[in-house]
């Protein structure tokens, strides 16, 4: 390694570049210095750097940072940007909590605004189990047929639904099961006699073999209390029209006696504590208008 | 220096085994000034242009109490576009493709005619850098001065007028700015809004962003856009041809150049002499710092400055007018061969295929805009469930429907299903009407969105064809006063044929 002497500029024969007179092994390193408009940036970048550190939060601590002077946090923009949109809706909102339904249906911007509300707090708490078109599944009621398990379909009965829910803890809860029959109250051969009556009740194929009469005896001992006399259900109790071609668990045979033997008893969570009146409201119209109020 | 000249001195310096950087300093251009002809029509485009640009906004246009009375405007908030007569709702923002081939067509065609007609006359770059060399010259004086006064040291007298031309150049670029934002609201009272401090922060910022590229692009960058920031030299030097008129030093007749004395000489003995008295006149007036002698080039922006320049001259010396001016290619070669001139040609192959191209586009926008139905009918067939059973056995399909209304009225709309009956179609948030379909009333200048069940009744349901599962249905929307409608179509799903 050799020194120059700083006056001496050691120039480079091959490029004519001057040298910075450190040499390792004889190769000598050329001299090109960083352009100035790139190192003025730089500098300029180390400059706002400084400032940025003073003001926005920078520098971690031990158990903290430090916040800067004007006391920015992203999770404070997005708290202050969720008040700006409550703050934004409160009118509606306020309005809506304080209208009745009849009021909602009469004021086209009150039902816009309810319908556009129900709609997201649908997908945040319904689409789940209902699906996120209100279609249902196995053992979770589409919303969007015709047919109402409890209450008629009105708007104050799915809202009576939502706030204290079926067979949920709450006290006003819509309660009613489907009692286990195969607990020693029907024989296996009746259940199936029964569940063969059932399905004659809509129309649906059974074996010509079978003995309808027989079933009719057995569902007008043990089914017809809650379902009917002729089948068509009482959704006060939550009991199903078993003539109709809605099934929530499934019209097969072998679902049906599963049904009868072990009983049914689905839960709908009572929302009234989770969700505030306004919500549920918006929930009550946004579910009628998927089609099961007509 | 032009690019031609620069790269000229650096094969001459390279030649010689100078060493040259990867830059090259920026040369700065003093035009001189000229009059002419050519001015005159640079000058009345010039105030053309820029009195609709300032001035558009101010322009009102009744459109009725629901709609903005500005003739242009852009309103971002409510997602329209004004434009006279016309209004432009954001999806049917295709029409910016029309006009944007259009324009880009009518460029080449320009081109193909007669050169850079858009860079040397239209071109905001240079209509703009125009205006601010015009205010240089009014307080600075004219070429010689200018460049005096930045050879030497600042004295009060140039330092005031220093300050005067960038206050006013500032002022200049500002008005544009603000002319930009009153493109986006009502103008007057954004005015007001911005005169008492009221006006969005948006609309300063944006004034403060073009009052910043106006004051730089035409008092500093000026010619700088034009040869190394904007594309269209390159693609419009590879899309000239022989035939196109361009502003050109015929150099058939002004060389050889030489001095009025040696040239008369010359002459007098014989001898050939040009025309061109290698005044330096063009290179003086021109706004890029061109020799036009050295033929076309990429930083000519043809703005017909130097032909006046050249023509004053060659009035004072006696010489016919016209030895720098838009000719073609093929007639230059063709003099200079000692053959006779051809007529120009303005019909030719690529200029009636871009005027073609342009009616096309034109029309084809025009009837669109003409005939486009002031009523929009979008379907979504529901995805989940895609059909519900009902409880008599009838199959039911759900429909997001959105409704747009796309005069300045409320209006009721009836929605009608192509095969159905009025009773099995229904909608969530709409009456019945007087023929028993759903009628939804959509406010002015809007669109609704609603929900339309169709219903198909067991006996109609048919079971046991796979071709069954889905048919092809319509929605027929219908304006209840008018009677115009707009169909769109759309599938009925029902369980597949093979399953129970």
């Amino acid at each position: 390694m050799s020194t120059a002497s700083p006056d001496h500029k050691d120039v480079d024969a091959h490029t004519g570049t001057a040298t910075t007179g450190h040499e390792w092994d004889g190769i000598r390193e050329l001299n090109t210095p960083l352009p100035k408009w790139w190192l003025n940036i730089f500098y300029a970048c180390i400059v706002w750097a400084v400032g940025y550190w003073i003001v926005y939060p920078a520098i971690p601590l031990a158990t903290s940072f430090t916040k800067g002077v004007i006391g920015y946090s992203s999770r404070g923009e997005v708290t202050q940007e969720l008040a700006d949109l409550q703050s934004a809706r409160a009118p509606m909102v306020k309005a809506l909590a304080g209208a009745s339904f009849a009021d909602i249906e009469k004021d086209p911007k009150l039902l816009t605004f309810a319908r556009a509300q129900g709609k997201a707090a649908f997908g945040d708490n319904c689409a789940p189990c209902h699906g996120a078109g209100g279609g249902g599944s196995k053992a979770f009621p589409n919303l969007v047929d015709d047919d109402w398990l409890w209450g008629a379909g009105s708007l104050e009965d799915i809202q009576q639904t939502l706030t204290h829910g079926i067979r949920s803890a709450d006290p006003e809860a819509r309660a009613g099961n489907m009692p286990a029959f195969g607990d020693g109250v029907l024989k296996p051969v009746e259940i199936s006699l029964v569940s063969d009556y059932v399905r004659s009740l809509s129309s649906l194929p059974v074996d010509k073999a079978v003995d309808l009469k027989a079933g009719e005896k057995v569902f007008a001992e043990n089914c017809a209390a809650c379902h009917g006399d002729n089948g068509k259900g009482n959704n006060e109790l939550g009991a199903p029209n078993l003539t109709d071609q809605i099934w929530l668990y499934g019209s097969d045979k072998v679902t049906i006696a599963e049904g009868i033997t072990k009983g049914r008893g689905g839960i709908m969570p009572n929302w009234g504590g989770r969700l505030d009146a306004g919500t549920i409201k918006a929930l009550a119209v946004y579910v009628r208008t998927l089609g099961g109020g007509r | 220096m032009s690019v031609k000249q620069q790269q000229a001195r650096e094969i001459a310096l390279e030649a010689q085994g100078v060493e040259l950087g990867l830059y090259a300093p920026h040369q700065k251009i003093y035009p001189q000034a000229v009059s002419g002809r050519f001015r005159n029509i640079k000058w009345a485009i010039l105030i053309f242009t820029l009195g609709i640009y300032y001035f558009l906004p101010f322009v009102r246009w009744d459109r009725g109490p629901n709609a903005p009375s500005q003739a242009v405007l852009v309103d971002l908030d409510h997602h329209r576009f004004y434009f006279f007569f016309i209004e432009i709702w954001p999806q049917e923002v295709y029409y910016l493709t029309g006009l944007l081939i259009v324009a880009a067509v009518a460029l080449f065609l320009m081109n193909a005619v007669a050169g850079r007609l858009w860079c040397g006359y239209l071109c905001p770059q240079t209509v703009w850098t125009d205006l601010f060399f015009a205010v240089e010259r009014l307080i600075e004086g004219d070429r010689r001065e200018r460049m005096k006064k930045d050879g030497e040291k600042w004295n009060l007298e140039t330092f005031a007028q220093s300050m005067l031309k960038h206050w006013i150049w500032l002022m200049i670029a500002w008005w544009t700015g603000g002319a930009w934002v009153l493109y986006f609201a009502d103008a007057p009272t954004l005015v007001y809004q911005l005169a008492t401090f009221q006006g969005p922060v948006t609309a300063y910022i944006w004034i403060a962003i073009l009052t910043f590229t106006t004051y730089f692009f035409a008092g500093y960058m000026r010619e700088q856009v034009c040869t190394y920031m904007c594309p269209w030299p390159r693609i419009q030097a590879a899309l000239t041809d022989e035939w196109a008129l361009n502003v050109t030093y015929r150099y058939d007749r002004g060389e050889p150049r030489n001095s009025l004395k040696k040239a008369a000489a010359l002459r007098e003995a014989g001898q050939p002499a040009g025309d061109c008295v290698d005044c330096n006149q063009c290179f003086n007036v021109c706004p890029t710092g061109v020799d036009i002698r050295d033929g076309l080039q990429i930083d000519c922006i043809q703005c017909g400055l130097c032909i006046d320049a050249c023509d004053n001259v060659m009035v004072k010396v006696g010489r016919p007018t016209g030895l720098i001016g838009y000719d073609t290619d093929i007639n230059v070669k063709r003099r200079e061969a000692g053959q006779p001139e051809l007529k120009t040609r303005i019909l030719r192959a690529r200029t009636i295929v871009y005027a073609a191209v342009i009616a096309l586009v034109g029309s084809t926008m025009a009837v669109a805009l003409a005939t486009r139905n002031s009523s929009g009918l979008a379907v979504i067939h529901d995805r989940n469930p895609l059909f519900v059973t009902l409880q008599d056995g009838g199959i039911r399909n759900a429909y997001t429907v959105r409704l747009s209304n796309k005069i300045p009225e409320t209006r009721s709309f009836e929605i009608r299903v192509e095969g159905f009956e009025p009773s099995q179609v229904d909608s969530a948030g709409g009456k019945r009407g007087p023929n028993g379909w759903p009628v939804l009333s959509v406010d002015p200048d809007q669109t609704l969105e609603d929900r339309v069940f169709v219903t198909l009744p067991r006996n109609a349901v048919k079971h046991g064809h796979d071709d069954e599962d889905k048919r092809d249905i319509a929605f027929v929307l219908v304006d209840l006063a008018s009677g115009a409608s707009v169909r769109v179509k759309d599938h009925f799903m029902q369980p597949d044929g093979d399953k129970k």
